[in-house]
């Protein structure tokens, strides 16, 4: 498995190929929402809904073999593709990467040019929550 | 001021700029409008030259500046044909104009069991107030219920009314939708039950002719940065018999005429409702948009704004996909709608990335939305500096974006 570090570098360089262009990097964004794994409708609830965020995101957290898995969606695709890349990210690993991880990919692919400031604070939330969830594992790892 | 848009445009420094790489459409006039360059002159003008605080200033700047910004003051009561200067009172927008009768009428003539009454259609800043000031008092808010097209239902508005309504707060046009309510008859009904009106004209002085006499409402509220003058500022129009037995609303220096540790005394209207040192920049500034205004004319601005709109729906009603929200018979410049399968905020960023600029989102009309059961709408507005073919860059966008979920 790359290391969080290679996965960052590799959406770098797939965004450099669709360059300034802010409409083709739209239409990428919302593409990559479309490979999100289904989202469970059992965990459409309430509880897993981020608050912060201007569109609705859903996000839960499971620990399979000492690793956490993410699943996320959301009812904007652009969203959703924003999404997707955190997941590709950060899911798989183990809690304290996640916990430490530095997400430079964020500013280096211009996200907050690409859904405006509003929206970036909404990103910055999702990230807060993926990362407690890492740290309460961790916990419960260390207990 | 001769009528070509080019001209128009040409008062308009923002609009000549890309955004993204591409020129920029600017469809977001109802949330706010570009001002034209007498406005921005006017604000530098006044620091560069005139700067001194108003009344009671012994010196010329003083005097300057306080005969530029109550000629404002006149201009504003010519431009809604109230009988005097005095019941024009200037605050920092609609939304503060709303609070203010809400603190001060409010508290003072609506009691318990009282009944205020106001629309589905109304923005948060003419629910709000009046659902702060039923908890407060015990007063009760009754809500007109609205058609599928955004229309108000005429007889359903006047089976709320009744001795017990001390006040009707209604929008002149609707934000989110264009609708333009039938505020004369509304008004007429309303003043048959002995109950006051407010009209929300946050929206509608920008592109109707208004004659507050004429129309007879009691209160007026409206915003400058709407008519292309300055934000941070508003108007409240009252009648004077009104006015004069309303208590103040905010206490400090302008709004007294005697202080005493035993007992203060009130200035005259409108200085009662003005404490403080008031936005006097951008009233004078302000005068400049009035001018800019009436040397267009309001019959001209309302006649460009239709065609675009009328033109808007054509092209958009052809895409597959397209919905609109709020299709009233009489409507301003505002078009509404969703995508079929898509997000307001999605379809606002993707025309974002052509350079058009459009608001997403319940435009603080939650309980709108709610009615008609959705989120949000994506909203373009048109402003006289708008064009023809601004329109159809919009609509050629908004069918490339629609055809991502409606092939």
């Amino acid at each position: 498995m790359s290391t969080i570090q290679e996965v960052q570098d590799e959406i770098i360089s797939e965004f450099e190929i669709l360059g300034d262009d802010k409409e083709s990097t739209i239409y990428y964004i919302m593409e990559l929402g479309d490979g999100l794994p289904e989202f469970p409708e059992a965990e459409r609830v309430d509880e897993n809904i981020i608050k912060g965020c201007q569109s609705k995101v859903w996000l839960t957290a499971h620990e399979v073999d000492g690793r956490v898995i993410f699943e996320a969606d959301s009812n904007t695709d652009i969203t959703k593709g924003l999404i997707s890349l955190l997941v590709r990210v950060l899911s798989g690993r183990k809690p304290m990467e996640i916990s430490n991880a530095d997400l430079y990919f964020i500013d280096k692919i211009g996200m907050g040019n690409i859904i405006g400031s509003q929206r970036s604070n909404g990103l910055a939330s999702m990230i807060k929550q993926m990362k407690f969830y890492a740290l309460a594992f961790q916990a419960k790892q260390n207990a | 001021m001769p009528f070509t848009i080019e001209s128009i445009r040409e008062h308009f420094p923002v609009l000549h700029q890309e955004v993204h790489g591409k020129p920029l459409i600017y469809l977001d006039n109802a949330a706010t409008t570009q001002k034209p360059k007498q406005v921005l002159e006017a604000l530098n003008s006044y620091y560069a030259n005139d700067n001194a605080n108003i009344h009671r200033g012994a010196h010329a700047l003083a005097d300057r500046a306080t005969r530029k910004y109550e000629n404002t003051r006149t201009m504003v009561g010519d431009f809604i044909n109230a009988k005097e200067e005095a019941e024009i009172i200037f605050t920092k927008g609609t939304t503060e104009s709303i609070n203010l009768v809400a603190s001060t009428f409010g508290r003072k003539f609506i009691q318990k069991g009282d009944e205020v009454i106001i629309s589905t259609m109304e923005h948060h800043s003419n629910i709000v107030p009046w659902q702060m000031l039923c908890e407060a008092n015990g007063a009760v808010l009754r809500v007109i219920p609205i058609s599928e097209s955004g229309e108000i239902i005429f007889d359903e508005f006047e089976k709320l009314l009744s001795p017990r309504t001390k006040l009707v707060s209604i929008v002149h046009a609707s934000n989110s939708l264009g609708t333009i309510n039938p505020v004369k008859a509304i008004i007429n009904r309303a003043h048959a039950v002995g109950a006051k009106v407010l009209l929300d004209g946050a929206q509608s002085t920008s592109h109707l002719e208004i004659d507050v006499q004429d129309l007879d409402c009691d209160f007026l509220a409206f915003s400058a940065h709407k008519l292309y003058g300055p934000t941070g500022l508003g108007v409240l129009y009252g009648k004077r018999e009104i006015l004069e037995q309303m208590p103040p609303y905010q206490g400090g220096g302008e709004m007294i005429k005697e202080v005493t540790f035993a007992k203060t005394t009130y200035n005259e209207i409108p200085f009662k409702f003005e404490a403080g040192t008031p936005n006097i920049a951008d009233v004078i500034a302000f005068g400049e948009a009035l001018n800019f205004i009436s040397g267009l004319t309001k019959p001209l601005i309302k006649a460009h704004e239709d065609s675009l709109l009328a033109y808007a729906v054509e092209l958009t009603s052809k895409i597959k996909g397209f919905i609109p929200i709020g299709t009233a018979k009489e409507k301003v410049s505002v078009l509404s709608f969703n995508i079929n399968g898509m997000h307001p905020f999605d379809v606002g960023v993707m025309l974002d990335a052509k350079g058009i600029a459009v608001r997403t989102g319940h435009h603080c009309t939650q309980p709108l939305m709610q009615r008609f059961g959705i989120e949000g709408t994506v909203r373009a507005s048109f402003a006289v500096y708008n064009t023809k073919s601004e329109v159809e860059k919009f609509a050629e966008s908004v069918e490339r974006i629609a055809k991502i979920k409606n092939k």
